[in-house]
């Protein structure tokens, strides 16, 4: 009986702590207008059990843009699974503007099928018949493809929440901390330890398939860059030359990584080709250069140099020659990074001493400021470029934030008794 | 929480503390002779001499203090701290046996990856200073932490200027 009770309090202390090191995400703006939108609890075909609630998924999904109004499951007069069941003038009394319903039957593929449609309520009209496959396993993925489908429907732009985001947590461990490099779904759902050590881990950076990271590891006593295979958790150890090894970016193709190192006496931007491995340095000045990112063409890497005296940010050939000075603005500029359609950066900036997210649009040379700071920090572009996650402090700790580049969405992701840092957003997954 | 779950946890917690009371005899403790756990070492005194600390140790020493504090954003050495790196220098030259690490850190501000270059810098121009008073490259090596090892956690300026620094790590000889 003592036994068994001390195991139920294991398993219950277990499971505690297994929530705490989930991301939770609030969102803490939103538009104004929100569109109201029903998404139908799913039914299953009879004798099936759905691990997971899809409907529940997709709804929280499109709420967390800012962009949708899900409306509560005990507001719904019916529940409706199949279009034949659908009245859409109860609907429209409502207000609602569209509507989810779907079933989760047998699949032959992998165990499950979701079949689901998607309603204008006031047109009548039927925008999407939407079917995937799906395992147990991998039922929350397809319920985020489902959702990434309605979005693009609804918006016009491909949805990101099948997508992950990598970050580092840093919690107290003895007289010493303990830092870990997580992978989770957009949701903030399912973090999976990439790598964890008591010495410092940074600058996560995804290899444009989504499969691989690269980090700066000091497990070694000095910083090192890894490169590592997310699924099977093999790893590479790319650079350890003397001095430091830090900020890799890989080019868009994946053939290249950008990389800070000092091994010549300061730090510079070399470019590592992964195929013929040849190391070719990019920069040469006696001033600081870090922080490389490639251009989505995959001709242009910016960077950050204090060659004018203090951090702005320059652009170079990734082919190599003459660098020019791209910020003029503020007299702090560092961390830039491409949106996927390569006319903005994403930037940090210092503005009356406060470092501020800003975006910092190339074509009209328009700079934004996206956050308030004073410590905001590792801004990194969705895929689809709708959204900038970056790193700051909420109630003196560290947590993530995310917003619309427009800045009219606003998202807080914090993990309980984590320090959270150090965002990057996956790219597409297939 | 569920109360039947939170039911069985006050029991169990209950039958914790009972358990803590004594009711349950605990086996006598292992007398501490065990190999040490996580890859400490230990090691015999053979010899006197080794109750002395290390020079770098004993705070009536000359290279006692170790750490000297740079500028925002600046990684020129403070002529403040030139006698000292000069009492260093001294020091390594007549100790041709002993090396030393200089780990470069910074403050929080700014961004991490500028700030793992910049402690670079930091470590760099301490490492340049021995070398120009004569000091031999091999007794030298350098490392950088950036933002990510402060010495006081706080924020604001008392906090920041006393992670703006380059600390020399001695190695015996």
């Amino acid at each position: 009986m003592y036994r068994s009770l001390l195991l139920l309090l294991a398993l219950a202390l277990g499971g505690l702590s297994s929530v705490r090191a989930e991301l939770t995400i609030e969102v803490t703006g939103g538009v104004e207008g929100a569109q109201p939108i029903a998404v139908v609890p799913f039914g299953a075909a009879q004798g099936l059990a759905p691990p997971v609630d899809v409907a529940a998924v997709i709804a929280a999904d499109l709420a967390r843009t800012g962009r949708f109004r899900a409306m509560p499951t005990r507001e719904m007069l019916t529940t409706p699974h199949r279009p034949e069941q659908v009245d859409l003038r109860e609907w429209r009394l409502l207000g609602i503007n569209s509507l989810v319903i779907g079933e989760v039957v047998p699949g032959s593929l992998a165990g499950f099928q979701i079949n689901s449609v998607l309603f204008d309520v006031f047109s009548g009209d039927q925008l999407a018949a939407l079917s995937m496959p799906a395992s147990a396993a991998g039922m929350r993925l397809a319920a985020h493809r489902l959702a990434d489908a309605i979005y693009e429907e609804l918006t016009g732009q491909q949805g990101v929440f099948s997508t992950r985001i990598a970050y580092v947590t840093v919690e107290a461990e003895g007289d010493g901390r303990r830092t870990t490099l997580r992978v989770a779904d957009a949701d903030g759902h399912n973090p999976q330890t990439t790598v964890s050590s008591r010495e410092p881990i940074m600058s996560p950076a995804w290899t444009p398939d989504g499969r691989r990271l690269a980090y700066v590891s000091f497990e070694n006593g000095r910083s090192n860059i890894y490169l590592q295979e997310l699924a099977s958790g093999r790893r590479e150890l790319l650079a350890s030359y003397r001095g430091i090894n830090g900020s890799p970016a890989f080019s868009p193709d994946g053939n290249r990584l950008a990389m800070t190192l000092s091994k010549d006496g300061n730090a510079e931007i070399y470019v590592l080709d992964l195929i013929t491995r040849e190391l070719r340095r990019l920069t040469d000045h006696y001033a600081i250069d870090t922080e490389p990112a490639f251009s989505p063409d995959g001709n242009t890497i910016v960077f950050t140099s204090d060659r004018g005296g203090q951090p702005q940010i320059y652009r170079v050939s990734s082919a190599g020659g003459t660098a020019e000075r791209v910020t003029f603005r503020n007299d702090y500029n560092a961390r830039a990074s491409f949106a996927p359609d390569g006319r903005s950066l994403a930037l940090v900036t210092r503005v009356d001493g406060r470092f501020r997210i800003a975006r910092l649009d190339l074509v009209r040379n328009d700079l934004q400021l996206l956050s308030g700071g004073p410590l905001d920090e590792s801004p990194s572009f969705a895929p689809n470029g709708s959204m900038i996650i970056y790193a700051t402090r909420h109630n003196g700790r560290g947590v993530l934030a995310a917003t619309s580049v427009d800045g009219s969405v606003t998202q807080r992701l914090s993990q309980e008794a984590s320090e959270v840092r150090e965002p990057a957003w996956s790219p597409f997954v297939e | 929480m569920d109360r039947s779950v939170r039911t069985v946890l006050s029991i169990a917690l209950i039958a914790l503390v009972l358990g803590g009371c004594g009711t349950t005899p605990k086996p006598p403790k292992a007398p501490e002779t065990s190999s040490p756990a996580h890859g400490a070492m230990t090691a015999g005194i053979d010899s006197d001499q080794a109750l002395q600390p290390a020079p770098w140790e004993n705070p009536t020493s000359p290279i006692y203090r170790r750490v000297i504090y740079f500028g925002y954003d600046r990684s020129d050495i403070p002529s403040e701290y030139v006698p000292l790196l000069r009492t260093h220098a001294d020091w390594l030259a007549r100790h041709p046996d002993n090396r030393v690490t200089i780990e470069g850190h910074t403050d929080e501000r700014g961004t991490r990856e500028y700030n793992l270059a910049l402690g670079d810098q930091r470590a760099n121009a301490v490492r340049r200073f021995l070398i120009a008073e004569g000091v031999r490259e091999a007794q030298l090596d350098t490392l950088s932490y950036g933002e990510e090892k402060p010495s006081s956690p706080g924020q604001g300026e008392s906090s920041w200027s006393r992670n703006r620094r380059a600390e020399l790590d001695y190695q015996g000889g």
